[in-house]
């Protein structure tokens, strides 16, 4: 194993899954379809592959393989490739994959599935959906934001309006309003009206070129935070940020702490909305692993860890210490159920 | 230099560049080796890229083993390669059209979207009808509105000269939002979805599934015979019909046609609109085949890998199905290399790109088997 220091993150990773698959017969095998972004979004496909290489750590017997998703039309065309493949359990990662996974799951009721943001009503008995509460998360970044802008305009973009992008900008702008009505200022949010449901979408979650777009368009309009919520497409806007100086324009980052996973223009976070699809993978495999696997739903939270926000990065000192207790007061409101985050 | 003399070159350079893709078709090393030694070497470049990014050998081995077994290896990667390769086939018998007429369609993806996007349509609000009705209906409707599409270019290129690279490169862009937009419409949205997706196709618009009774996850649809039907009828049209003696005519020398008495504006509307056509039943073949909605990028670039289809396939209907079929199963096979064998998807667009490479430079490929070739090659190709 000495070659794996050698070599990319990327090939590392296809290295690691050799060496995996040599493994015993008898290891067990997780599986996992990724969106279009590609395996090495820094956020959304990242995060949850991250949770498949977790469990690969934690226990030896476990092995992993992905497959990732070019286009939307591959998803079904994936999902047959790794039923083929004797895969334990077969994590499906996005809402738009959720048509698919369920064709999948009723044509193959032997094999156990997960998915990562769907929420299956009813719920299927070989599927159990992963979902979030983000809004709790992306609700104190707003509040955070609100309290660092100069210029009292922040904004946001999603991908595609789907209710797991949309619930992170409901929070963002419920965040803002909260520290509003708080503090008496009139910080404003462009790009997400939360009553109408309507906002500003790129159309996809892979062109970097429309993340840098959206967040100048939005940097003209007075924006000096700007939170995109697009998986790989947010890493143009950070790029824009880093070009014309954190003075400007900082970058909320979402899925994963992006100083993490975008070391490049890691100064520009002003701190990560976390949706912790890792640690709800790692568990749902130790689940299906264990016996224990049973269709259903398992729901991440502020207070279960699932949602959070990450440290504050390049930003820790500049963050007055003042906000930062506020903005953990705030966190423990939400989780005693004080603060509502959907106002 | 002027604007137009600008476009004269285009148009030349554009000509001997479709010229190469269609010429002697009878010339058997032109047809048949140049392609075949162009797939062979863009797999060995192929190995070589995994080689430079650090992927060791025998994992390579059996990337490529996974290559073939995902592609050709089991009912279910045959069902796969053929299910991906008949929209490819459909788009790049369109396209192949074209370039006999001397035509360069950049628009097959709009025209794809356009096709499928009428397809939905028809597909759900005429679920009244019985399926021998509504299905060829569908059909119909999804080539009609994909003719009229590329027909739009066509006639900006006959009535005021409009290059159609330029014109069919602007209508792929207009086709992206108008779906985007209509996707957004209450009436074609599904309900209860706040995501752009349409509502579903009936089964009585869906092409049927042929192998569901082995096993309910091989997705090959009749599609496979309306494929081959135009494959048929392509060939016919254009080898034995008096119309397709005109395309190839006008591709070949516009000027002689022209004197011949060919009309070269009513030429190029009717090849552009057969294209189209062949284009939008491609995306109709998708959405009552496989998706059964439309979804933003539901034509994930099948008209764009239809171009290199086509010019792999020099041309020739028969050409483009085996070239269809080969891209098909390197989709399909593709995917099978990166579950198996965890080499990233990526590569496979990669050795379609080296493909068409490949082609593009036949002196290349000449250069590098100079045995398979006469000694004295081809006047065009000394030129």
């Amino acid at each position: 194993m000495t070659f794996l220091s050698k070599i990319s993150a990327r090939t590392g990773l296809a290295a690691a899954l050799l060496a995996g698959s040599v493994m015993s017969a008898s290891a067990f095998s997780a599986c996992q379809v990724t969106d279009t972004g590609g395996i090495d979004d820094a956020g959304f496909n990242q995060t949850a592959w991250k949770g498949v290489q977790d469990a690969i750590e934690m226990d030896g017997e476990v092995e992993g393989r992905f497959l990732e998703s070019q286009a939307e039309t591959d998803y079904e065309a994936n999902l047959n490739s790794l039923i083929e493949g004797n895969c334990d359990i077969i994590i499906t990662v996005g809402f738009l994959m959720g048509d698919a996974t369920k064709a999948a799951a009723e044509a193959n009721p032997e094999q156990q599935f997960s998915i990562v943001d769907f929420a299956y009503d009813p719920t299927i008995p070989n599927v159990l959906g992963q979902v979030y509460a983000t809004d709790q998360g992306a609700f104190l970044a707003g509040y955070l934001a609100a309290g660092m802008s100069e210029t009292g305009v922040v904004g946001t973009f999603g991908g595609i309006n789907i209710p797991p992008v949309t619930a992170f900008m409901n929070g963002f702008v419920h965040g803002v309003n909260y520290y509003n009505s708080e503090k008496g200022t009139e910080v404003e949010v462009l790009g997400w009206n939360p009553d109408s449901q309507e906002g500003l979408f790129t159309g996809n979650f892979d062109s970097l070129d429309d993340g840098r777009a959206f967040a100048q368009n939005l940097y003209d309009e007075g924006a000096d935070i700007v939170m995109p919520v697009a998986g790989p497409v947010g890493l143009g806007s950070a790029t824009l940020a880093s070009e014309i100086g954190t003075d400007e324009l900082k970058i909320i980052g979402v899925d994963a702490d992006q100083t993490q996973t975008d070391p490049e223009n890691a100064d520009v976070y002003l701190t990560s909305v976390l949706k912790r699809m890792d640690s709800t993978v790692t568990q749902v495999i130790e689940m299906s692993k264990g016996g224990t696997f049973e269709g259903g739903l398992i729901v991440g939270t502020l207070e279960n860890e699932g949602v959070g926000l990450a440290p504050y990065g390049a930003f820790e000192d500049s963050v007055p210490e003042e906000l930062k207790a506020e903005v953990e007061a705030v966190k423990a409101g939400i989780i005693d159920g004080s603060i509502e985050v959907g106002m | 230099m002027t604007e137009h003399d600008d476009l004269k070159g285009v148009n030349e350079r554009m000509r001997s560049l479709m010229a190469r893709t269609t010429h002697g078709r009878d010339d058997f090393e032109d047809l048949v080796i140049v392609p075949l030694f162009a797939v062979v070497v863009a797999l060995v470049f192929g190995a070589l890229i995994m080689l430079a990014t650090a992927v060791d050998i025998p994992t390579i081995g059996r990337s490529f083993a996974a290559l073939a077994i995902g592609s050709v290896g089991s009912l279910n990667a045959w069902s796969e390669t053929l299910t991906a390769a008949i929209p490819l086939v459909l788009a790049g018998l369109g396209l192949g059209l074209g370039f006999r007429a001397g035509l360069f369609n950049i628009g097959a993806e709009g025209q794809l979207v356009m096709g499928g996007l009428a397809a939905v349509i028809a597909g759900f609000s005429l679920d009244f009808l019985p399926i021998v009705i509504h299905l060829p209906l569908t059909l119909l409707i999804g080539i009609a509105v994909g003719a009229g599409y590329a027909a739009i270019a066509g006639i900006l290129k006959a009535t005021t000269g409009a290059h159609e690279v330029i014109s069919t490169i602007m209508l792929n862009l207009i086709s992206f939002e108008l779906l985007n937009w209509l996707l957004r419409q209450p009436w074609l949205q599904r309900e209860g979805r706040s995501d752009p997706i349409s509502k579903s196709v009936p089964d009585s618009a869906q092409l049927p599934q042929l192998l569901d009774w082995i096993n309910p996850n091989l997705r090959l649809h009749a599609g496979l015979f309306v494929m081959l039907i135009a494959v048929a009828f392509i060939w016919w049209l254009l080898f034995r019909s008096k119309i397709g003696f005109a395309f190839r005519a006008s591709g070949e020398n516009p000027s002689a046609a022209n004197y011949a008495g060919m009309k070269a504006s009513f030429v190029i509307v009717l090849a552009m609109a057969t294209a189209g056509g062949l284009a939008g039943l491609a995306g109709a073949s998708q959405i009552t085949g496989v998706l059964g909605r439309a979804s933003p990028g539901f034509s994930a670039g099948i008209g764009f890998d239809a171009i290199a289809v086509a010019l792999l396939g020099r041309s020739h209907p028969v050409g483009i199905l085996f070239a269809g079929i080969l891209f098909g199963g390197l989709e399909a096979g593709g995917r099978q290399m990166q579950v198996a064998a965890g080499v990233s998807i990526d590569l496979i667009g990669i050795i379609q790109a080296l493909i068409i490479v490949f082609i593009a430079a036949p002196l290349l490929v000449r250069a590098i088997f100079p045995w398979g070739f006469r000694r004295n090659g081809r006047k065009e190709d000394a030129a």
